[in-house]
């Protein structure tokens, strides 16, 4: 194309794009509309054909009668949003006291010097022996063995037994996270830190810790989603929280639209958290790529 | 010691630095006296940053004795910290922390270490950084600055608890040629108000104007140390020789 260079004059009357530009940027609209056009009717129609194909389909009305009950639904709802509720209290708590344990177990293995050889091997056979035994085998344990004990002072609450169990599990997971991120900090930045006069825990807390929580926050996010969905399992001690109420439900009316309502529930509870993860990870990822670009 | 004998703020004696089977430092002796600039060239791996990071306290010496103002630093029991906060650093890779803001970076060690309050230690440091011309940096993060700036930045940081000596680790090697000058002007300009510093560099011209005494380091000995023109313009080792030629033809000088 033959354009003088006089068409593209730098400030500070503006003329717009070139007839070229106006030209490419029409031909894109047309084509992102034609690909909306297309998906629009392609989605139109395989929600038709499948649709159809279910709804026909002979064992469909079981189906329906037994998993999408609407009444059942709406009878077993107020009992299970209450069990929720236990739920989230239970979530709450529990993931400030993992954070805090996790953030304590990972200092402690990163501890260096002989006089904390036993610390760091304590921490390191807790961190070892938890994330090892099976959630399922812990929760026993603790909500059915530590009552059974008998021991004075001991709680018995199922809520604050499985919650117990909960924050053992997590804990040693979180403590890994946190300290690979620990680690992730270059040494040169303690270099730089203690050569500030900093002590050891003034680096720790003003230089290294700030750095690596950053940089873990995407994988620690990742383990409160699974800890969202495991606050259900203190269901197994008879804590009545939204699965129990479900289950309890389930039993009541021998229709199964209970469970799907307490699942539905925490698929809406986990939806924002995940949507939030898959942010801090995006943004995490653009940082790293505007650093490699400098 | 009397008025007119300088006073001395760094002595190194005999010191001995091994890694493994290596033998880093070989029985170094060296002194600086108070605001003195002494230079320490030599090829990379001769020593220097190891020399360095002794005085500093970040590796512990395997014999000999290092004293600060008289007080030997390098005895167990000497609280490291303590020791630390009387000397600077300025790093080869700045080191700034990246979580942190320009002033941050500088105010921190002044307020967490010194006690120093806030206020006063922000003013501190923006009295700094406009003298080296960077205090329209001063709430940008490191990222954002150019490797000169960054450098600038973290030689503030380095003086802004005013520290008794200043230790210089190649502190222009990581940056463009042109940005070279702002950081070695800056550090002229420390001499002239009487800072005291120990540093290592390839820049031969820098040592050439600056140094008050030159120290040529080879395979973890000081093989020769003296006034610029005497260790630079006419060396008395060979190997010194065979290195200032070799810096030469690579247009370092």
């Amino acid at each position: 194309m033959t354009v003088p260079a006089e068409a593209f004059p730098r400030v500070p009357a503006d003329p717009g794009p070139s007839e070229l530009q106006r030209a490419r940027e029409s031909f894109r609209r047309g084509q992102a509309r034609r690909s909306v056009a297309i998906a629009s009717v392609s989605t139109v129609v395989f929600l038709a054909v499948a649709g159809t194909v279910i709804v026909t389909s002979p064992g469909w009305g079981r189906v329906r009668t037994s998993f999408l009950d609407g009444g059942v639904a709406r009878s077993s709802f107020p009992a299970i949003l209450e069990g929720l509720w236990l739920n989230l209290r239970v979530l709450a708590v529990c993931a400030v006291l993992i954070v805090l344990v996790g953030l304590g177990l990972a200092a402690l293995r990163t501890l260096r010097g002989a006089v904390f050889f036993p610390l760091r091997a304590l921490a390191t056979i807790y961190v070892d022996a938890f994330r090892g035994i099976p959630l399922i085998i812990l929760l026993y344990l603790v909500g059915f063995g530590f009552p059974g004990l008998r021991l004075q002072g001991l709680p018995t609450s199922p809520v604050i037994l499985g919650s117990v169990a909960l924050v053992l599990t997590y804990s040693a997971y979180v403590a890994e996270v946190f300290r690979a991120g620990i680690d992730s900090v270059h040494p040169s930045q303690r270099a730089a830190a203690r050569s500030l006069g900093l002590t050891y825990g003034q680096t720790m807390r003003r230089v290294v810790l700030p750095q690596a929580v950053r940089r873990v926050l995407p994988p620690l996010l990742n383990d409160f989603v699974a800890l969202q969905k495991d606050v259900g399992l203190i269901s197994v001690l008879g804590a009545v929280d939204a699965v129990r109420a479900a289950q309890i439900s389930v039993a009541q009316t021998y229709n199964f639209t209970p469970y799907l309502v307490a699942g539905l529930l925490f698929v809406a509870l986990a939806v924002p958290t995940v949507r939030l993860a898959d942010w801090v990870n995006g943004r995490a990822t653009r940082r790293q790529q505007a650093a490699g670009a400098l | 010691m009397s008025s007119d004998e300088p006073t001395r703020v760094l002595s190194v004696e005999q010191v001995v630095k091994r890694f493994g089977d290596t033998t880093v430092l070989d029985h170094v002796d060296l002194h600086v006296d108070e605001h003195d600039v002494v230079v320490l060239i030599g090829a990379s791996g001769s020593g220097k940053s190891t020399l360095l990071r002794c005085v500093n306290l970040l590796e512990t010496v395997d014999d000999g004795v290092i004293r600060l103002d008289g007080e030997d630093i390098t005895d167990p029991r000497v609280d490291a910290d303590a020791v630390r906060r009387r000397i600077g650093v300025v790093f080869q890779a700045f080191n700034l922390f990246p979580h942190m803001t320009v002033l941050d970076n500088i105010t921190l060690a002044p307020r967490i270490v010194h006690g120093t309050p806030k206020a006063r230690a922000e003013e501190e440091a923006m009295t700094l950084l406009r003298r080296v011309g960077l205090a329209d940096k001063a709430t940008a993060y490191p990222d954002r600055l150019s490797g000169g700036q960054q450098q600038r930045a973290a030689i503030v940081r380095a003086l802004a608890y005013r520290p008794r000596l200043l230790l210089l680790d190649e502190i222009t090697s990581a940056l463009d040629p042109e940005l070279v000058g702002d950081v070695l002007t800056l550090v002229r300009e420390l001499k002239t108000q009487g800072m005291t510093i120990l540093m290592a560099t390839h820049e031969m011209g820098f040592a050439r104007q600056a140094a008050d005494r030159v120290c040529f380091l080879d395979g973890g000995r000081l093989l020769e140390q003296g006034p610029p023109e005497q260790v630079l313009g006419d060396p008395e080792q060979p190997r010194t020789r065979q290195f200032l030629a070799r810096v030469l033809a690579a247009g370092r000088l």
